[in-house]
């Protein structure tokens, strides 16, 4: 794979084989521009959807509902049935001018050329850390994304009864997760006086059996090898104390662009993502960028299916020479 | 996956009367100080243990410092902490690349940002200059600018100081250790010492595990070390006033806008507020000096970090809007009193290092010295090991290859820190195998990065199941 990569100068080079990066390829690939590479850093293509184990995923791509799993195989078999090349342990580490990347393979380091890259990296969740949350670092601390991977891909859990933060839709994700794993949050905490997405929320809490608690922060994590408590405070200073064995961190997303933050790429100091022209383009106009590393607030899987294929159409006519 | 605990060598029982060792020296402590000594007496020629209350070395003070090499030119003139200071930073130039230790050769600039902090930078230089830091000049304005183009227009002034330089923290002490184990000492684990006797000869250490024989026993418990004498001898010389510093670290991003360690013009209390790179191409800002009673209460606290974040702000305004990536705190083994407290019973056959605040990882290598000119004043005979083997530690530092640069890694676990699964399995096993999950992210910085885990906390948890007493994943998902 390595020879192969480094042979040729590639039409077009997508860094993620997530929903976004495999519309993209897949668009590109029924233009008729054939000569494209994808890269994704994991064993498997898929992205993000690989371990949401839950419904509903696929509704515009594919006119049914699927689990996540099955929705990021379907994506993934569409691609290679086209013949697309898809380069799995492939971890880019370094954009450079005009579109050569560093690429790290466990057979080794090597450098690609494409006449234009698309940036498909997807997002992630903030993690305690960059909350600056008070308390001391125990074990069962996790984002929805790590509890997801475990209970789907590893079968194991990081906690019992944790305390989840958040509100948004992925919150919803986070407590279906726990469902399915015999998980038992004590509590939802919402820091607004409203949940962010309030129907969907309320719903699942009150399935579970979970109790919401607005207008109310988490002050401090208590306990030394794991988990053993949080300290809350509602609106009005009022403090109290929930024992737990865990704290699930949901949501507030951040693009997973640290590789354009080291690079020669522009990026929005407010958002974190690259800045993009009216097509789509970076600041170095061989980079595109799509899916959910633009989207915010972050976008379901459909959405960032759809902005792929428009990157496509939009590279597909740059190629040609009639984007500018 | 089950999460059955398998029976690791780190973990067993022994009785607690089972002799573990019969040794010439007992080191009691694996924080950098007791790593050092050991590895001193060890290619002295002595047989040796290390004896750990936690299932992995660095569970005290060494666990979260700064991990700056310092000169000591701010070190109070003649002490005994310039000496092993100045000692330390020698050797450990000496050692590094024997032992594949890194150095990132940044340099520091005392910065003054008032007319009273210019005014106190003299005095600074002076002391420097005598201490024996024959390198430092003052800087002008234009030429702070040259060397850190990023920092605020504020600075008024700077001394710079060409040989404080940036560290692994966490590799060093275990370099240490591992060349003591290869010599032939040994490491125990699990194992506090709660007590001991002297016949006159010899001590018979209690510990959780089982008892210990040794001719010379070496107190280097850290934040520890004060009770360690009091149950021992029932009293203790001095009382750890543990001092708590808070640091912020920013995303590799931020490494592009400061080349130096900044350090603020000393005060009589602490060093102050520093901003600087570390090796592993972060940048941080950090520590805060807070007392408190609790001796391993690491917490943060919002405000305090609030007030790091934006004080690096204030002196590098371009780190606005940059992403933080970890926080997290240290606890500096202060006494009552401001020196080392180096304690000899020799009587007794009992050494104990103790308060040894904030300039332990670099003078650790110096305080060994210091160690073993004590016990041969005390009478002990031993001959130098010729031919020490000396163990290579894996690259952590960014800025030379790492595992992930040498083909056949197998898969990347850590895509933030690129740690590699080939690296994971070698820090869980060999001769000091991680003990716990935050030993093993000393050893290779698995999760350690922007994303703290939201990738590959799952594929973690699988690699180390049933290693470690308090695992990453407890229960099955289905019931
Ligand atoms: C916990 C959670 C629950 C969700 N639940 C739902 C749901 O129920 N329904 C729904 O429609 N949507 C859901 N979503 C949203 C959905 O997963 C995303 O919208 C979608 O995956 C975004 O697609 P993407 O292609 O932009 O990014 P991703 O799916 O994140 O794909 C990015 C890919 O890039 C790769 N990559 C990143 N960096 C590099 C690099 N340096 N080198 C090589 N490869 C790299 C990654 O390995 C990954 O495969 C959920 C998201 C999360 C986090
Ligand atoms: C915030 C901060 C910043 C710093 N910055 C720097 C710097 O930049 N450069 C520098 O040179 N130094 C720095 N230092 C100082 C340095 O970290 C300390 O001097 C050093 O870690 C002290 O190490 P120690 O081995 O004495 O103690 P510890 O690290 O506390 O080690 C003691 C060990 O003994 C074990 N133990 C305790 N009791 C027992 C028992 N009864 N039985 C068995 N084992 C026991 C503990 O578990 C622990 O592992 C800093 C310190 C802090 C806190």
């Amino acid at each position: 794979m390595n020879d192969k990569l480094r042979s040729e100068t590639w039409d077009v080079a997508i860094i993620g084989g997530g929903p976004a990066g495999l519309s993209a390829a897949i668009t590109l690939k029924k233009a008729g521009i054939n000569n494209i590479v994808v890269l994704d850093r994991e064993n498997e293509a898929g992205g993000v959807p690989r371990h949401c184990g839950h419904p509903p995923f696929g509704i515009r791509e594919f006119g049914r509902i699927l689990t996540g799993p099955a929705y990021a195989k379907r994506i993934a078999e569409t691609a290679r049935q086209l013949n697309i090349e898809i380069a799995l342990q492939s971890s880019v580490t370094s954009l450079k001018p005009e579109g050569k990347l560093s690429i790290l393979r466990p057979e080794g380091e090597i450098e690609l050329q494409a006449k234009r890259v698309l940036i498909a990296t997807g997002t992630r969740e903030t993690p305690r850390s960059a909350r600056f949350v008070s308390g001391g670092r125990p074990l069962g601390i996790c984002n929805t994304g790590a509890l997801q991977a475990m209970v789907y891909l590893k079968n194991t859990i990081p906690f019992k009864r944790p305390v989840v933060i958040g509100t948004e839709i992925v919150s919803f994700s986070a407590l279906f997760t726990c469902k399915r794993a015999g998980i038992k949050p004590v509590a939802l905490l919402e820091e607004e006086s409203k949940a962010s997405v309030f129907w969907p929320i309320q719903y699942s809490a009150g399935i579970l059996g979970v109790s919401l608690y607005r207008q109310t922060g988490i002050v401090e994590i208590l306990g030394k090898e794991r988990v053993t408590g949080v300290r809350v405070s509602d609106g009005n200073g009022q403090e109290r104390l929930i024992e737990c064995d865990g704290v699930l961190f949901t949501g507030k997303f951040v693009p997973e662009a640290g590789l354009v933050h080291m690079s020669h790429l522009k990026s929005d100091p407010a958002t974190g993502a690259p800045i993009l022209d009216q097509y789509g383009r970076c600041s170095d106009k061989a980079y595109y960028a799509a899916g959910n590393i633009i989207k915010n607030p972050v976008k379901v899987a459909g959405t960032c299916w759809q902005n792929g294929k428009i990157a496509a159409t939009k590279i597909e006519k740059d190629l040609a020479g009639q984007l500018d | 996956m089950t999460t059955q605990k398998q029976n690791t060598t780190n973990t067993q029982q022994g009785s607690s009367n089972t002799l573990l060792a019969d040794v010439d020296i007992a080191v009691v402590g694996g924080g950098v100080v007791g790593c050092g000594v050991v590895r001193r007496l060890a290619l002295a020629g002595a047989s040796t243990v290390l004896i750990e209350k936690a299932a992995d070395i660095l569970d005290g003070a060494s666990k979260g410092n700064s991990a700056i090499l310092h000169t000591g030119f701010d070190a109070p003139p003649g002490s005994l902490e310039w000496e092993c200071v100045q000692k330390g930073h020698a050797e450990y130039l000496e050692i590094h690349e024997s032992m594949n230790l890194p150095l990132l050769k940044t340099g520091a600039l005392v910065a003054a940002w008032s007319t009273d902090e210019e005014e106190r930078l003299h005095g600074v230089l002076k002391k420097g200059l005598n201490n024996g830091v024959e390198d430092l000049c003052l800087l002008s304005q234009a030429e702070i600018k040259s060397r850190e183009p990023h920092l605020a227009d504020g600075v008024r002034a700077a001394i710079h100081v060409p040989r404080e330089y940036v560290i692994d923290p966490w590799s060093t002490p275990l370099a240490y250790l591992l060349q003591a184990v290869d010599n032939g000492g040994r490491a125990l684990f699990n194992a506090e010492v709660t007590g001991g006797e002297y016949d006159g000869s010899h001590w018979l250490l209690k510990t959780a595990k089982g008892k210990v024989r040794a001719r010379y026993v070496i107190n280097c418990a850290g934040l520890y070390g004060d009770t360690l004498d009091q149950a021992v001898f029932g009293e203790s010389e001095f009382t750890i006033m543990p001092r708590k510093g808070q640091f912020v670290v920013f995303d590799m991003a931020a490494s592009k806008l400061v080349n130096s360690v900044i350090l603020p013009v000393p005060s009589e209390r602490t060093k102050g507020i520093v901003l600087f790179p570390t090796i592993f191409g972060n940048m941080m800002v950090g520590p805060t000096a807070e007392e408190q009673d609790s001796r391993d209460d690491a917490s943060v606290d919002k405000e305090t970090l609030e007030m790091l974040a934006s004080k690096a702000v204030n002196m590098l305004p371009a780190l606005a809007g940059m992403p933080v990536t970890a926080t997290y705190a240290g606890i500096r083994t202060a006494t009552e009193r401001k020196e080392y407290r180096i304690i000899t019973d020799s009587e007794r056959n009992w050494i104990t290092l103790g308060g040894i605040r904030s300039t332990g990882l670099t003078s650790a290598l110096g305080l060994a010295h210091h160690v073993l000119d004590l016990l041969n004043e005390m009478g002990a005979d031993f001959t130098a090991i010729t031919n020490p083997v000396v163990p290579q530690v894996p690259n952590l530092a960014e800025h030379l290859p790492r595992d992930c640069h040498k083909p056949g890694f197998e898969e990347i676990v850590c895509h933030c820190e690129m740690v590699t699964k080939r690296e994971i399995d070698a820090a869980l096993g060999g001769k000091i195998p991680a003990g716990s999950i935050s030993g093993l992210k000393r050893r290779t910085r698995v999760t350690m990065g922007r994303c703290q885990g939201f990738y590959c906390s799952a594929r973690l948890a699988e690699l180390t199941e049933g290693k470690f007493e308090t695992p990453l994943g407890i229960g099955d998902a289905h019931e």
